[in-house]
């Protein structure tokens, strides 16, 4: 007995005594270009001002809900930061998954005073979620289509013209987005979109439009793989998020052009898993609150093309850190670019998912 | 002369009968000790988790645990009169909700009962946001005024059909089925995917086993007969992709088969097809037959050979000298010894191609996937653990099944790796 107390005596203290010197900070995010922007950006000039930090990255964002579930019913949250898009934070605030946050305690306030809440304004969409950027699902097509002769898609209904626009479709293989585009295609309005959807006549009228190009469809599962088969001819036109398309397009200059309309907004950003240490907390709210302000959210964007959750850091949008070139145009929040655009509806995706997939995977297989 | 059976002693005057049996269970004991760490290890990681997993396949614990009140209040109620619960029963749904938004349990409950019955997901969250304004009496008109869904009379009875604690709905809906009033129905044709999927893993998985064998006999017949030095050379170009991983070799074949890919530029170089008429042999069943065959073909090649080997080349001789043509020696003598690396590559393969995911994920399509790739969609995508856990559950049945089938048609112990 006394030897099992002096040994956890003595593992806590070496805990405790690590703890002083080095911490580790698990940070959970996406991947690739994404990542690299949030190293440049944040965890880079962090860790310069704090030595003693190490800031690990974990790419386990795509299925950050379902490890966070596993975590928190196992009891061990290994996670102290994490990545996630609008709908998950909804989703594990709402099961107690993610903290909930007092944002103008936690959050620097803008440059010219104004509270957080002011500053980050209708990108806060829950309680639990700290906002980082705006990104896009949007298409992209390839330039040098001969087929084509000469004429470019102009609008997202050209994506569902074989005979205008012939060869193989990057569609996403589920049906969020896709079914809101195709009966946006086949004449159903913005406003209408979700009453028509919420009857099983509509989710078919969606599918029998989908139908139309089915045979020249190839589906992705994860963001990359548009960009790749836009670059090798295995597609002509496909959808995905607007940051890959602009690694295509202006860092490896590949024939490829993006197609803005009706591109579908989403934020991302930052959740602190609930049930994080308490010794952590004061460091991760350090983290938190000088990776969220002003000029590091406006630092982002000069290495990927997607727009800064707030609006004191919209004017700082300069331009891309390697390229030099203006990165304001390749924002999915430009203007120019936000004459149609789409917003998920998360509650209906919620209620509606099981069913709508099973139909689609149906679909699909048929 | 009398004898009498006088028992064997051994030296210390003890029976040897008893002695033997104590030095063997000395001897068990040891060799079970020797295992005990590596039993305790599989039992702790590999076995214990796969039973949790398919206990969470019939596993229902939620309704009762969120909502306990109201399901000991439900219980007098019938949803074949036609009549909604009463009174007491709103009044219990609203204490045990006050509870469960205190925990944050009823969003959960929501995503449960979500998929019996879409439209209860955002039912529950908003209760969630209006169940603290309701006090006093008359409970049930406050309720149905705040969301309309708590008067529809199938929120309750799938309330009620779900409050015991084991469920079978995960399993029905593996199979496109689902309960209803009326009994257990199948779902509507669009919606039915998973017995199709069953059928399609199954069906490419025989396929591929067979190209497997078409093309791997060979090749290990080849190896076995051919002299130590040129046969060790083969056997690396055997092996070498064997060594290399999985994903590379399959994205390897995602570069040869696509449209724009190699093997569609030679032919349309060497002028067999045209250059608007490009083979489609990937993102379908082609694709997964010919990446997924690739990859597995050692695993069939390495027992074929093994058991090769072992076949004395004077079988062979002796019936020729007898007589026999080449055809009829090898077809008489020789391939009944080599049945049993045939069973053993056979059932490898098999069993690891009913099971493959990153492959089919890859190069399937929509047309070339497997049921393994529904699984793991519901893993951690959609997170319907229960459903899962369900189609694993039927997925190990039909392996253990065919096992069961395959030992009574050829025999399991006919089954060699060398």
């Amino acid at each position: 007995m006394k030897i099992v107390k002096t040994l956890l005596a003595s593992a806590a203290m070496a805990a405790t005594a690590t703890s002083a010197f080095a911490v580790d900070l698990t940070i959970v995010s996406w991947g690739g270009a994404y990542s690299a922007s949030q190293n440049n950006a944040y965890h880079k000039p962090f860790m310069e001002m704090r030595k003693d930090v190490t800031i690990i990255n974990d790419e386990s964002s795509n299925e950050a809900v379902a490890k966070l579930r596993a975590m928190s019913e196992a009891g061990n949250i290994t996670w102290d930061i994490v990545d996630v898009e609008g709908p998950d934070s909804q989703r594990l605030c709402d099961e107690g998954l993610a903290m909930e946050i007092d944002f103008d305690e936690w959050l620097a306030p803008a440059p010219d005073g104004s509270p957080a809440t002011k500053d980050f304004g209708d990108s806060l969409i829950n309680a639990c979620f700290i906002p980082q950027i705006v990104f896009s699902t949007t298409f992209g097509y390839r330039t040098d289509v001969a087929a084509w002769n000469g004429a470019t898609p102009t609008s997202l209904c050209d994506i569902f013209d074989l005979e205008k626009f012939p060869g193989k479709r990057s569609l996403e293989k589920r049906p969020k987005k896709n079914v809101e585009w195709a009966l946006l295609c086949d004449g159903v309005t913005k406003d209408e979109l979700y009453d028509v959807l919420s009857t099983p006549a509509g989710v078919e009228r969606a599918l029998a439009k989908l139908d139309t190009i089915k045979k020249d469809v190839i589906w992705w599962s994860a963001g990359a793989e548009t960009p790749q088969r836009l670059a090798d001819g295995e597609a002509v036109i496909g959808s995905t998020y607007n940051g890959r398309l602009f690694s295509v397009i202006v860092e490896q200059k590949q024939p490829v052009a993006m197609l803005w309309d009706w591109q579908v907004f989403d934020f991302d950003g930052w959740i602190i898993p609930a049930g994080v240490s308490e010794d952590k907390l004061p460091l991760i709210k350090e983290y938190i609150r000088f990776a969220t302000d002003t000029q590091r959210l406006a630092d982002q964007a000069k290495f990927i093309s997607y727009g800064p959750a707030r609006a004191s850091s919209q004017p700082l949008v300069g331009q891309h850190a390697e390229l030099g070139i203006d990165m304001a145009p390749h924002m999915p929040t430009n203007p120019a670019n936000q004459t149609n655009y789409l917003v998920n509806n998360i509650e209906w995706w919620a209620d509606h998912q099981d069913d709508v997939e099973a139909t689609f995977q149906a679909w699909l297989a048929r | 002369m009398t004898q009498t059976h006088a028992p064997v002693l051994t030296q210390d005057g003890r029976p040897l009968k008893a002695s033997l049996a104590r030095a063997l269970r000395r001897d068990k004991l040891r060799a079970f000790l020797l295992i005990a760490p590596l039993l305790a290890f599989v039992l702790l990681t590999f076995a214990a988790p796969i039973a949790d997993m398919l206990f969470r396949s019939v596993e229902n614990g939620i309704v009762a645990d969120t909502l306990p009140r109201t399901v000991a209040a439900l219980e007098g109620w019938e949803p074949a009169t036609g009549e909604l619960p009463d009174e007491p029963v709103y009044a219990a749904l609203v204490e045990d909700l006050k509870e469960a938004v205190a925990a944050k349990t009823h969003t959960r409950l929501g995503t449960r009962l979500n998929y019996e019955l879409s439209g209860m997901s955002s039912l529950f969250r908003k209760a969630g946001r209006s169940v603290q304004k309701i006090e006093g009496d008359d409970v049930k008109a406050q309720m149905i005024a705040e969301d309309a869904g708590w008067g529809d009379i199938q929120v309750w009875s799938t309330v009620k059909r779900l409050s015991p604690r084991y469920t079978p709905s995960y399993f029905l809906a593996a199979v496109d089925a689902k309960q209803t009033e009326a009994g257990v129905a199948f779902l509507p044709e669009r919606e039915r995917i998973y017995l199709m999927l069953f059928g399609r893993t199954l069906s490419m998985s025989i396929v591929i086993t067979l190209a497997c064998l078409v093309l791997g006999y060979p090749v290990a017949f080849l190896l076995a007969h051919l002299p130590l030095r040129t046969s060790n050379l083969l056997m690396i170009l055997v092996l070498l992709p064997f060594w290399t991983s999985l994903l590379v070799r399959t994205s390897a074949w995602k570069v040869l088969l696509q449209q724009q890919g190699v093997i569609n530029d030679i032919l349309v170089w060497i002028g067999l097809i045209g250059d608007n008429a490009r083979l489609v042999m990937m993102n379908n069943q082609t694709g997964t037959i010919i990446a997924m065959t690739h990859i597995l073909l050692p695993f069939m090649i390495l027992p074929l050979y093994s058991v090769m080997k072992t076949i004395s080349p004077s079988y062979v001789r002796a019936a020729k000298s007898l007589g026999a043509n080449d055809w009829t020696a090898f077809w008489r003598v020789y391939f009944p010894q080599s049945v049993p690396g045939i069973g053993a590559g056979a059932v490898l393969v098999f069993i690891l191609a009913i099971g493959y995911y990153i492959t089919p994920e890859l190069v399937g399509g929509t047309s070339g996937i497997f049921i393994s790739n529904r699984i793991a969609f519901h893993i951690s995508s959609s997170l319907n653990w229960g459903l899962a856990a369900a189609l694993g559950t039927l997925l190990l049945l039909a392996v253990m099944i065919l096992f069961v089938v395959y030992d009574k048609i050829v025999g399991i112990d006919n089954v060699k790796l060398g």
